[in-house]
């Protein structure tokens, strides 16, 4: 490198003009060439502009959107129970709001000029919009519970530290919430509300159960008795069954067999209890016990309470065929997006798992799922699988597009996260592991956070693009956003009004992707931890 | 069956009487490329003491301190900490990792972590300790080590001195019976390598057993109660540090030191 030849500056920095004037002549005519390129591109941009303005205000015709407002909202839900869906609306806005609060805790001032503006926007939109006005009272009132909830969440998040754990809880619950809200009470006997609820909850309380109830005494007592159970079932009913012809036959009497195997079970009990003496073993069993006792007692209650109590909440049932419009779209993403988040980051873990059962299982999955079209997958799901079901065993439409989104989402999810790993240096790992922490500590408190927090971007994308990909479901025949507009369109009233009804549904996609990918953004910058 | 039943007899002890904390008897290594990168190396390291391993890059004196807490598996020999084998159990290998802290050339604190948090993690889901206990040990490991009032600030909002002081402090914490050190300074800028010694220096006065990695002559002259240095995966020498670095008994050791000297 040679030295500067020209002499160092001193003195004053250059003004630097600023304002508008000022930029455009930096920016757009700073040559000949350059001017008449802007000239041009201004023209013909503003040309189209004023065109659309033209079209949109005095030739459109809106009265497909704005007669069937209802229908491109919530599809062919019974208008009568419309009420449930606006509750849904509140419950999604106040948590909003509380989310919006807690996570700006620390700013002080939490309506800015562009977060007003942005209120003041949506109000007005509302009250000149002629086909938002029938519900002013409501969507304002949704405004003001964000606003109110943002409010609280902000007084929240200062005095609890841990209101932000509750919130995801309460995010969580309210899932199920508008689950019932929406279906009634055919919800509570579906086949998600078995695998939840029933299988779900039972699992998380079998499992805190015998992770917290950690009285050596106690769990050894329970293994033993839990052994003695296993004999006895093994003596009383498995043996007894085998021998009952033998033993009968050879003329022992009913009730003398039946103490005999008794007998018989309890000295296996025994004889069990005796060969796993080892207080690990014996812990181990007692553990499993407390498992097996916390998910049985949750399942059968889980069961129990809807016969019992599900009937009298007097929500009238809405089938998922009546679901429909941009209600059912929302419901399809976020199921989607909620299921195959874990189902992808399970796979990338699987797929680096030095397990090989388990990673030709990830590996498999992935690559065939990402070898088919995700259309593919949809259509087997609500053309096939209802030819080889017998009717009873067949989930629900809903639900099966639900699956066909997660299985088709979860392999490009897992690609993405897997991408996150590799970005973590493997020194973390073994810092982690030097410090005692085993593998599983490892991945989840050290290399997870740190691999999801590089790949957010790539998962954001993901669930964009699930959201997108809902409107294909619109061909396979669900009436979610795209399926409920084209059979508005397919109507005479509406022939040929193609133009106005895409212009307003692709305006509500774009307002909810962009609202996605700003969001991400906001987490990115949040969560980052490099020379602030 | 106890470990003091079958360990305490066999166990070396050095000419002060001291128990040898850790026990490698001929230990070879291959690389999956098939390199011999260990052959046979024999070292034992006394509790309180501090040991120096010196040689040239490529010589397997990382590689060597890593096998003592399993960072790196080894194919022949045997490797004893504190009396458990170092083999192929899950459990002992772990139990051995809790006993055995280390602190690496890139530091490798968790950047999604702060500082507290990063010292206070192993002790929490490891050892079981309640938050606020972990808290106050980890405080009180942070003064020691000079940075108390940057507990709460990121790894990466950190100057590099800082952060290996951190992850010193991340070590100890576990209370661990040896400390490794694998090139502490060789990332640092000189201006910072003072500091990290200095708190090093601080260990080795609280009688912490210690087997370092470093090309710090110096510290290796103050500190270090024994200098090795190690060759071709081969332990060349084995001396007090004021006869290593005057008058070594080997060729090779010659040689090696007037090129750092």
């Amino acid at each position: 490198m040679t030295t500067s030849s020209r002499p160092i500056e001193r003195g004053a920095p250059r003004v630097q003009s600023t304002g508008p004037i000022a930029w455009s002549q930096k920016h757009l005519f700073n040559s000949v060439f350059n001017s008449i390129l802007t000239v041009v591109l201004v023209g013909i941009i503003g040309y189209a502009l004023v065109n659309m303005l033209v079209w949109a205000f005095t030739q459109a015709p809106w009265a497909v959107v704005t007669e069937n407002f209802a229908q491109f909202m919530a599809g062919l839900y019974p208008s009568t129970s419309f009420w449930r869906l606006w509750a849904i609306f509140g419950i999604v806005l106040t948590l909003a709001g509380l989310s919006w609060g807690i996570l700006a805790r620390n700013q002080k001032q939490l309506f800015t000029v562009p977060v007003l503006v942005g209120f003041g926007v949506a109000a007005l939109l509302l009250l000149v919009l002629p086909m938002t006005r029938p519900y002013l009272l409501y969507s304002l009132g949704g405004l003001a519970l964000l606003a109110v909830g943002a409010v609280g969440g902000q007084r929240i998040g200062h005095q609890a530290p841990g209101a932000g754990k509750l919130i995801s809880g309460g995010w969580f619950l309210s899932y199920f919430v508008v689950l019932y809200l929406l279906g009634g009470d055919t919800f509570t006997d579906s086949l998600l509300y078995g695998v939840v609820f029933q299988i779900g909850l039972g699992l998380l309380a079998g499992w805190q159960l015998s992770s917290r109830l950690t009285i050596p005494v106690v769990t050894q007592w329970l293994g033993r008795l839990a052994l003695l159970a296993i004999g006895f079932v093994l003596g009383y009913y498995v043996l007894g069954n085998i021998l009952y012809p033998v033993l009968v036959g050879i003329g022992l009497s009913y009730p003398l067999f039946l103490w005999l195997m008794r007998l018989v079970g309890v000295l296996i009990g025994v004889a069990l209890i005796w060969t796993f003496s080892g207080q690990q073993t014996l812990e181990g069993v007692g553990k499993a016990a407390l498992f097996f006792i916390g998910f049985a007692l949750v399942y059968g209650l889980m069961g129990w309470l809807p016969t019992q109590l599900g009937l009298e909440f007097g929500l009238t049932t809405v089938r998922t065929n009546s679901w429909g419009g941009l209600i059912l779209t929302l419901f399809l993403a976020i199921s989607g997006i909620a299921l195959c988040f874990p189902a992808g980051v399970l796979l990338a873990l699987g797929r680096r798992s030095k397990l090989p059962l388990i990673r030709a299982f990830s590996v498999a999955y992935i690559e065939l799922v990402r070898g088919v079209p995700l259309i593919a997958i949809l259509f087997m799901g609500q053309v096939l699988i209802p030819l080889f079901l017998p009717e009873g065993m067949r989930p629900d439409s809903v639900v099966r597009a639900i699956i066909g989104l997660t299985i088709f989402s979860a392999a490009y999810l897992a690609e993405n996260v897997r991408a996150g790993l590799q970005s973590v240096p493997q020194g973390q790992t073994e810092a982690g592991q030097s410090l005692g922490l085993n593998k599983p500590l490892t991945t989840v408190l050290i290399v997870l956070p740190q691999a999801l927090k590089t790949a957010i971007p790539a998962i954001v994308g993901q669930f964009i693009s699930l959201f997108q990909d809902t409107t294909l479901l619109g061909i396979v025949g669900l009436l979610e956003l795209l399926g409920m507009t084209r059979n508005l369109l397919a109507s005479p009233k509406y022939l040929g009004d193609y133009a106005p009804a895409y212009v307003f549904i692709g305006a509500i996609y774009w307002i909810f992707c962009y609202g996605m990918s700003y969001g991400s953004r906001r987490v990115e910058e949040a969560l980052n931890t490099d020379l602030r | 069956m106890t470990q003091s039943d079958v360990a305490a007899p066999m166990t070396p002890r050095n000419d002060v009487g001291a128990e040898a904390v850790i026990v490698a008897k001929d230990v070879n290594k291959w690389y999956d490329n098939g390199f011999h990168v260990l052959k046979g190396v024999s070292m034992n390291v006394y509790k309180g003491e501090v040991v120096v391993v010196m040689g040239p890059s490529g010589s397997g004196k990382s590689t060597f301190i890593r096998t003592f807490n399993a960072l790196e598996p080894y194919q022949e020999g045997s490797i004893e900490i504190d009396g458990v084998l170092i083999a192929n159990d899950l459990k002992d290998i772990e139990a051995v990792r809790r006993e055995v802290g280390m602190v690496f050339q890139q530091f490798n604190l968790f950047p999604h972590l702060t500082v507290l948090q990063n010292v206070t993690l192993a002790p929490i889901w490891v050892r079981r300790w309640p938050k606020a206990k972990a808290e106050e040990i980890a405080m009180r490991l942070l003064d020691r080590v000079g940075i108390a009032e940057q507990a709460y600030k990121f790894p990466g909002q950190m100057s590099g001195g800082q952060q290996q002081r951190v992850a010193i402090a991340r070590s100890l914490a576990m209370q661990p019976k040896v400390m490794l050190f694998d090139e502490p300074t060789s990332a640092l800028d000189p201006e910072m390598v003072r500091e990290v010694l200095d708190v090093m220096r601080n260990l080795a006065k609280d009688g912490m057993t210690m087997v370092c990695v470093t090309h710090e002559v110096g510290f290796a002259r103050e500190v270090a109660d024994r200098v090795v240095l190690m060759d071709g995966g081969v332990l060349v020498e084995e001396n007090t540090p004021d006869k290593f670095f005057s008058n070594p008994k080997e060729e090779r050791s010659k040689a090696f030191l007037s090129q750092i000297l």
